[in-house]
């Protein structure tokens, strides 16, 4: 089973991406110290039997214990002033975190619903507030060029600044923080409970990072203190001042780059496509690690001239190298009218990425796919097979093809 | 000077018309839904009562003029009639009642908690129990920071927000929204009853009856853009909402109209009035008319200078929505004036 939210990927999502597995064993709740007996975590453990009919995804891996004892939420506990922001007259206040810009009156909240205007001073309300998290392979976010075959430890807070028709994870991206269960975790107490699981990273994803993003740059220092990177799963929607202080934290970024259509972006994302560019150009300035994700929607963004501008704008912008995911979309939340994109949809979508040039094309959430696999652009020997989340072999070597020695872009080794 | 509050006292109804209280007291078996009467081809009433003496010595609504002037405005809604009795065209005893309050301003500007509290004393007087009837808004801290007392059992009236309960799980949507409704409405309610706070909104322009339907939702921070047009009306459209308001009764005791919506004491003020209709949109349209009145008086542009004017009203009564109306030649306007 897989997910549509923005960090759709490869089925991204705290619910039915888990593996099968995982949800048979009585013992998962068992293993959280602390019950897990709110709605999000709930959803989380329950949806992950639904993955249960793809036999092919990774090992099962556990939700995560947080505390040692059940947690009352506390809004203090939670609240810290955000970092970019205007005050303005009257006790309002202007966001600078997202393109939206919200100008927010006293008591009332952004769009994303987890920043508050106190009085004139502006809160993010979900700092440290973690209402998911799991392990999960790296593949899963997707990363396909990123640390292959690792553990990400992957956690997310309440909240999203658009609200995209295809979302999975809808029960906690659109969610006020107070409405989904969470828990206590600060940037440390992420930091060691990486370590404890023997995962390289820690991933900010499957609500949108962009909201928390204070508690990711925390985290994500601290995570460093201790030896631990940082990849981040956004749909890329953030201003430049706070893009630079976030992104530059990051080890790896994921964006979802969910149409090449500004009508599509305003209608079934609630956002803009102009940003989300902007947000990958500058990715590449800043030279980091950068994998995109395109959830093809049947009928919405699956045109060959769509596909074709969009690979067409990557190979000139972001150059022939940048792996690019073209994902299954499952019907959820706003959009269950439409039905699973079809396979062939997605080789046609590859098929033209392809031909414009783009060297690393994958199709996701079709566990099997030989386009799971990675292929070298220059003598077309497979080097990374997958099947799902799974590393079935992994032929790199040093950072290239051992058939030609061409070089394959990534972070292969830690 | 101490408000004598008294059924005896002088009223005026300026244009009384009979209109939908006609409908309403015309021998339905049941009391018909806001929505009906929206629907309906009769014009839709607001009634505008204020008192000048509503308040004590020391500014604070007093519960005694409070109820008789609810009284006096449901009589000028739907006729001439002993004032318990008038509460058995809204409910029937058995149902369950859910006053839907707004508590965002705090005390310097939410329900008032005497009004609320007459609002329920008439429907116990109406055959209701106490114990059926639940006073809510989003949150139950709101609900104390706004004078309410949280009430959760026992054989009294129940107070509480919707963080007491949740929120359905299963999402219900239409046209532009999607959203999760308070349990509070679908497991505690069949009769709704909408007492909103007559306020400006930096974003939407006003907030009155339509928006405060807001406090319903999970999620009403995705529904702010574009000054919360079409939300505002889709939201309304909602079955839960539709099928089960059945009367609105505006605070207008304080009003604000400037800085709103949380409280601002120098854009707020002391109406001592209340707007009661069983239409949302045309009290929304006269609610509206009301705080353009007072912004004039002060000195400050329109709202539609402003770039605000709430659009949403016009979309709430549109063809795609027929919620009510917002033409003022299908509202009839009863003032009552008690002095």
């Amino acid at each position: 089973m897989t997910t549509n939210c923005c960090s759709q990927a490869n089925g991204e999502a705290p619910r039915a991406e888990v593996p099968a597995a995982a949800n048979s064993e009585t013992g998962r709740f068992g293993f959280l110290s602390a019950p897990m007996n709110r709605r999000s975590f709930l959803m989380c453990a329950m949806s992950v039997g639904a993955s249960g009919s793809i036999p092919h995804f990774a090992e099962s891996l556990p939700a995560m214990p947080l505390a040692e004892t059940e947690q009352k939420q506390s809004d203090a506990q939670f609240a810290v002033e955000a970092r970019f922001y205007d005050k303005l007259p009257n006790k309002k206040v202007k966001c600078k975190l997202c393109p939206r810009g919200c100008a927010v009156g006293d008591k009332e909240r952004g769009y994303c619903g987890v920043r508050e205007n106190r009085g004139g001073v502006y809160y993010t309300l979900v700092h440290s507030r973690v209402c998911a998290a799991h392990v999960d392979p790296v593949e899963k976010k997707p990363f396909f060029h990123y640390l292959p075959g690792s553990l990400a430890f992957s956690l997310a807070t309440a909240g999203c600044n658009v609200n995209c028709k295809f979302c999975q994870n809808w029960d906690i991206s659109q969610a006020r923080p107070e409405q989904v269960s969470s828990q206590y975790v600060p940037p440390r107490r992420v930091a060691e409970l990486a370590l404890q699981y023997h995962c390289p990273t820690i991933a900010y994803t499957y609500s949108e990072p962009t909201v928390f993003s204070e508690f990711v740059m925390d985290a994500a220092d601290a995570g460093h203190e201790a030896g631990i990177r940082s990849i981040l799963v956004s749909n890329g929607y953030i201003q430049n001042e706070s893009l630079r202080a976030v992104y530059s934290r990051m080890d790896a970024v994921k964006i979802d780059l969910k149409s090449f259509s500004e009508s599509y972006y305003q209608k079934i994302v609630t956002g803009e496509l102009k940003p989300v560019l902007d947000t990958l150009v500058a990715l590449r300035k800043m030279g980091k690690w950068n994998e995109i994700v395109y959830l093809v929607v049947p009928t919405l963004n699956d045109s060959d001239a769509e596909f074709t501008g969009m690979a067409s704008w990557i190979k000139a912008n972001l150059g022939t190298d940048v792996p690019i995911h073209f994902t299954q979309f499952h019907p959820d939340y706003l959009l269950k009218n439409l039905p699973i994109t079809p396979v062939s949809t997605l080789e046609r979508a590859r098929d033209i990425a392809v031909a414009e040039g783009l060297h690393y094309v994958y199709i996701g959430n079709v566990p099997g796919h030989p386009a799971e696999n990675t292929y070298c652009p220059q003598c077309r020997r497979m080097l990374v097979q997958r099947t799902g989340f799974e590393i079935r072999q992994m032929l790199i070597r040093k950072g290239a093809c051992p058939f030609c020695k061409q070089k394959i872009p990534g972070v292969w080794h830690a | 000077m101490r408000n004598e509050c008294s059924p005896s006292r002088r009223s005026f109804l300026s244009n009384c018309l009979a209109g939908a209280a006609s409908l309403v007291a015309g021998g339905h078996a049941l009391p018909l839904d806001a929505a009906e009467l929206a629907s309906s081809p009769t014009k839709a009433k607001v009634v505008v009562a204020h008192d000048a003496l509503l308040r004590d010595a020391g500014g604070a609504v007093d519960s005694r003029c409070i109820l008789n002037l609810l009284d006096h405005a449901m009589q000028g809604l739907l006729g001439a009639d002993e004032p318990v009795r008038l509460w058995t065209k809204i409910v029937v005893p058995g149902q369950l009642v859910s006053v839907k309050v707004n508590t965002l301003g705090g005390r310097g500007i939410s329900s008032n908690v005497q009004l609320v509290e007459a609002i329920c004393e008439r429907l116990q007087g109406a055959g209701i129990k106490a114990q059926q009837i639940v006073i809510w808004d989003r949150d139950s801290t709101e609900l104390e920071r706004a004078g309410f007392r949280v009430r959760t059992g026992g054989n009294q009236v129940q107070c509480f927000g919707t963080d007491h309960v949740g929120y359905e799980d299963e999402l219900v949507s239409h046209g532009s929204v999607g959203s999760r409704i308070s349990k509070i409405l679908t497991q505690r309610c069949d009769v709704l009853i909408n007492v909103p706070v007559l306020k400006d909104h930096d974003g939407a322009g006003v907030t009155i009856a339509l928006k405060n339907m807001y406090g319903v939702i999970h999620n009403p921070n995705k529904y702010h853009p574009n000054g919360c047009d079409p939300y505002i009306a889709d939201v309304n459209m909602l079955p839960e909402i539709r099928t089960k308001l059945r009367l609105t009764i505006c605070d207008a005791t304080s009003a604000c109209y400037e800085g709103g919506p949380s409280f601002k004491p120098e854009f707020t003020w002391q109406h001592n009035a209340l707007l009661v209709a069983q239409d949302s949109v045309a009290l929304d349209t006269i609610g509206w008319q009301m705080i353009e009145r007072k912004r004039a008086e002060k000195g400050l542009k329109t709202l539609d200078a402003e770039g605000r004017a709430p659009r949403y009203i016009a979309t709430a009564a549109d063809a795609a929505h027929r919620l009510g109306t917002n033409d003022p030649r299908r509202i009839t306007l009863t003032e009552v004036r008690l002095a």
